[in-house]
């Protein structure tokens, strides 16, 4: 057991990998391994500083490949473990979280995106969106919970852990350079005040009992002889994971009843589509928001009644339509026409959204 | 004269998973013999709960159900990650992390080498049979000088390929002393195998490292028949040296 | 209102420390705050931005287009955030650092020789509080005694273990007050 510092709710003044930190340890979080890469050291050095007081665990490993599989490991011996990372370390971590989709491990992980592909900036990006959902051989039988500044930084990171360790599926909370290094207002609490509690763990690997009398030996596999042996587990995971849609989608609205023009977008993007949103019904523009929070698996339902409702679709990203995609799947067979505004790598202003709103509002869009 | 079968079962150590048998290797494979002197080992210092076993891909990966203990099979060349993942969360743990040639020291070589340096709570078995054998006998680190593999059909060119490398030696020289136990040893010699792995467990059981490398034999992929299947290993033993290279006294 | 504020110098100029002062001087007087520091991949040697907002309501976009101060204290620097400068902007720069003036078009360009009164006056350390002193004059957002809590949350122990630190930093902040005369109006 952890000892966890939030006993009461805290407002502080700190950055998004610090919040991280804090929420882990609000989680209960026994154990980072991580590995250093800009832009998410942060999480790492406030775990690493809080320890004497936590008594929580922690390893620098010798790169993200071991950090993942690591984490994979003490939580396969019954630890709420978790890494962080991004870019470059989120590719090659892929192996691992793999690993954890097949053989369903509760892997709980961060990822601060920063500009890609390849080493590009330390900065920002949302060009691990795809990564993230989808990255590995595999089907992407993830959950992943897009962040839009630190108090959804640390009710998801939160949230992640007992959603990992109740689906057992692998889940990410998806932010960005701009949420890990920025410093904002953020309440910090703990979650039993807010009637969270935390779904308990268990040792797959040495678990209690004598092997043989008690129970016998856990071999856990992830390789199969035969086509139809993986078809069988694969597909059991497939009606498991739709179930989630029900069960965990989240999605957050903002004027987007009545709105004419929908801005589609997720994370720290969402805040500027805020701030261009007060701007245009300021002038009578009647602009809306749908930003899905969780983007495996998506809200469909909800996300197809706001897309029906509006005239144009704007979809906004940090990104060259990594969202888009698969919201242009998810509402396959609606025909609202839309437009879009991306920055790959570089961040969405207010104004930049204006801008666009303001063109589509004098010519619409078509297709 | 009526003659009399007797039935004797099998002399099973009881860390050795009675169901799985030795039948899921090849004819002739050596990794039977380490798995059940490992298993022997376990047995002896009565490790069986609290170990935890993880294979890496390759052949090693059919031991996935060998061993009547704990066990976990992770990717390639991931496994001693894994392992020491297992023993820093829960630290009563006994983590063998169970490897081939490639797995530790090509594709998981970093694992090794940091985990040697960080002294690890864990006992690495490389099985060291100089090729690639599940993925169709392809050069390996250990390859020796002019072996033939389906990557060097002509035999191995060290001037091409550098020579072949010396897990052991390597392992010996960045471990820390005080705490890390290092051999190599053969399966030409399995009583000796068996006294190699538990003073490799016994350091792991006192909180070290261990890293026992094993030369062994892979006569389908090598193409050889018995005696030449026990003439390359003795070439083997000749180019890589079995011995203790990092030890001390009471293991 | 939102006062959306960019500071932008060398690395090794003090910027981000003096943003974090400023913003944590925000955060102190209850207002909206929000800060990015915007590095180089090298975290040393480059230009570095400081992207701060101070607001009396919740702040939506974590980056501004365009912002309503910008202080710049090299040629690189003028270089890198013209781009955040419009007609409604203020621009204050480092006469005595720059060779050259800002050629945008800004609402008003403030020159001052900070760099030459620390070197001159001071010390070249208390460079940025100078700045600091500055930013502080330029606009109504933030008290002289909300600047001076943060400096005393930021600097404290330093200024404990050696006082006469406190009267350096404190007459550098005034200084560069009064080198502002008139409101830029943000």
């Amino acid at each position: 057991m952890v000892n966890k510092l939030i006993k009461e709710d805290t407002k502080m003044f700190l950055t998004g990998n610090e919040v991280l930190a804090y929420a882990a340890n609000a989680a209960e979080a026994e154990f980072m391994y991580g590995y250093p890469i800009t832009p998410q050291n942060e999480i790492m050095h406030t775990w690493c500083k809080l320890l004497p007081k936590t008594e929580a665990g922690f390893l620098q490993t010798e790169d993200e490949i071991s950090a993942g599989f690591s984490t994979l490991g003490g939580i396969l011996a019954g630890k709420r473990a978790f890494t962080a990372t991004a870019g470059p370390g989120n590719v090659i971590m892929q192996d691992a979280m793999s690993m954890a989709e097949m053989m369903r491990i509760p892997f709980v992980c961060a990822v601060m995106q920063r500009g890609g592909p390849s080493t590009a900036t330390v900065i920002y990006a949302q060009q691990e969106t795809r990564l993230t959902c989808y990255g590995g051989n595999g089907e992407g039988f993830r959950i992943v919970y897009s962040t839009a500044g630190h108090q959804d930084l640390f009710d998801y990171m939160i949230k992640a852990f007992n959603t990992a360790w109740k689906y057992r599926f692998p889940t990410f909370v998806l932010a960005d350079g701009y949420q890990g290094k920025m410093r904002e207002p953020v309440t910090l609490y703990d979650p039993a005040s807010r009637g969270i509690k935390m779904v308990p763990v268990e040792a797959s690997l040495l678990a209690p009992g004598k092997i043989g009398t008690d129970r016998p030996s856990n071999h856990l596999r992830n390789t199969f002889n035969m086509e139809e042996e993986l078809m069988e587990v694969l597909d059991e995971y497939a009606v498991d994971f739709a179930k989630l849609e029900d069960e965990i989608s989240e999605y957050e609205e903002y004027k987007a009843d009545d709105a004419e023009i929908l801005i589609i977008t997720h994370g720290i993007v969402a805040r500027s589509a805020r701030t261009a949103i007060d701007e245009l019904r300021e002038k009578g523009v009647k602009a809306g928001m749908f930003r899905p929070i969780t983007l495996r698996p998506l809200a469909v339902k909800p996300l197809r009644a706001a897309v029906s409702r509006a005239k144009q679709i704007l979809f906004t990203e940090s990104a060259n339509g990594q969202l888009a995609q698969m919201i242009l799947e998810a509402v396959y067979g609606l025909t609202t026409p839309y437009s879009t505004l991306y920055k790959m790598g570089v961040g969405v202003t207010g104004d930049d959204i204006v801008e666009k709103v303001e063109a589509m509002l004098k010519q619409p869009v078509t297709v | 004269m009526t003659t009399k079968i007797l039935e004797l079962p099998p002399n099973l150590p009881k860390s050795q998973n009675e169901e799985a048998g030795a039948s899921k290797f090849c004819p002739g494979c050596g990794h039977g013999m380490v798995l059940k002197t490992l298993a022997f080992a376990i047995d002896e210092l009565e490790l069986k709960e609290k170990s935890v076993f993880g294979c890496d891909i390759g052949c090693s990966l059919l031991s996935w159900n060998y061993m009547d203990i704990d066990t976990v099979q992770t990717h390639h060349g991931r496994t001693t990650a894994v392992i020491y993942g297992v023993t820093r969360a829960n630290p009563e743990a006994i983590g063998i992390a169970y490897m081939g040639d490639g797995g530790g020291l090509a594709i998981g070589a970093q694992h090794l080498v940091n985990a040697a340096v960080r002294g690890e709570k864990m006992l690495i078995v490389l099985v060291n049979n100089t090729n690639y054998g599940m993925t169709g006998g392809q050069m390996s680190p250990t390859t020796l000088p002019g072996q033939r593999t389906e990557t060097t059909p002509y035999g191995r060119d060290c001037s091409v390929t550098g020579k072949p490398a010396k897990g052991a030696e390597m392992i010996a020289a960045i471990a820390d002393s005080d705490k890390s136990y290092v051999a190599r040893a053969s399966v030409s010699n399995l009583r000796k195998l068996r006294s190699t792995f538990k003073k490799a467990l016994k350091n792991v059981n006192e909180g070290g490292f261990s890293f026992v490398e094993v030369l062994s034999i892979c006569p389908l992929n090598w193409r050889t028949n018995n005696v030449d299947t026990w003439a390359r290993l003795q070439t083997m033993e000749e180019f890589f040296e079995v011995k203790e290279f990092v030890s001390r006294e009471g293991l | 209102m939102r006062t959306k504020i960019a500071l932008a110098g060398e690395g090794g100029q003090g910027v981000q420390s003096i943003a974090k002062i400023l913003v944590e001087a925000g955060y102190e007087a209850d207002k909206q705050v929000l800060y990015i520091p915007n590095f180089g991949v090298e975290q040393r040697g480059g230009v570095s931005i400081a992207f701060c907002q101070i607001s009396d309501k919740t702040i939506g976009e974590p980056r501004y287009s365009k912002a309503d101060i910008v202080i710049m204290l090299s040629d690189r620097a003028i270089q890198r955030c013209e781009t955040y400068v419009d007609e409604n902007t203020t621009i204050v720069y480092d006469s005595s650092i720059c060779t050259e003036a800002p050629k945008c078009k800004a609402k008003k360009i403030i020159a001052v020789e900070a760099n030459k009164i620390a070197n001159e006056q001071l010390s070249a350390r208390v460079f940025n509080i100078i700045i600091l002193g500055v930013l502080l004059a330029a606009t109504n957002v933030l008290e002289l005694k909300d600047i001076k809590n943060a400096m005393e949350m930021a600097l404290g122990k330093k200024f404990d273990a050696k006082p006469e630190l406190r009267e350096l930093n404190y007459k550098a902040l005034e200084m560069g007050m009064n080198l502002i005369t008139e409101k830029a109006g943000v």
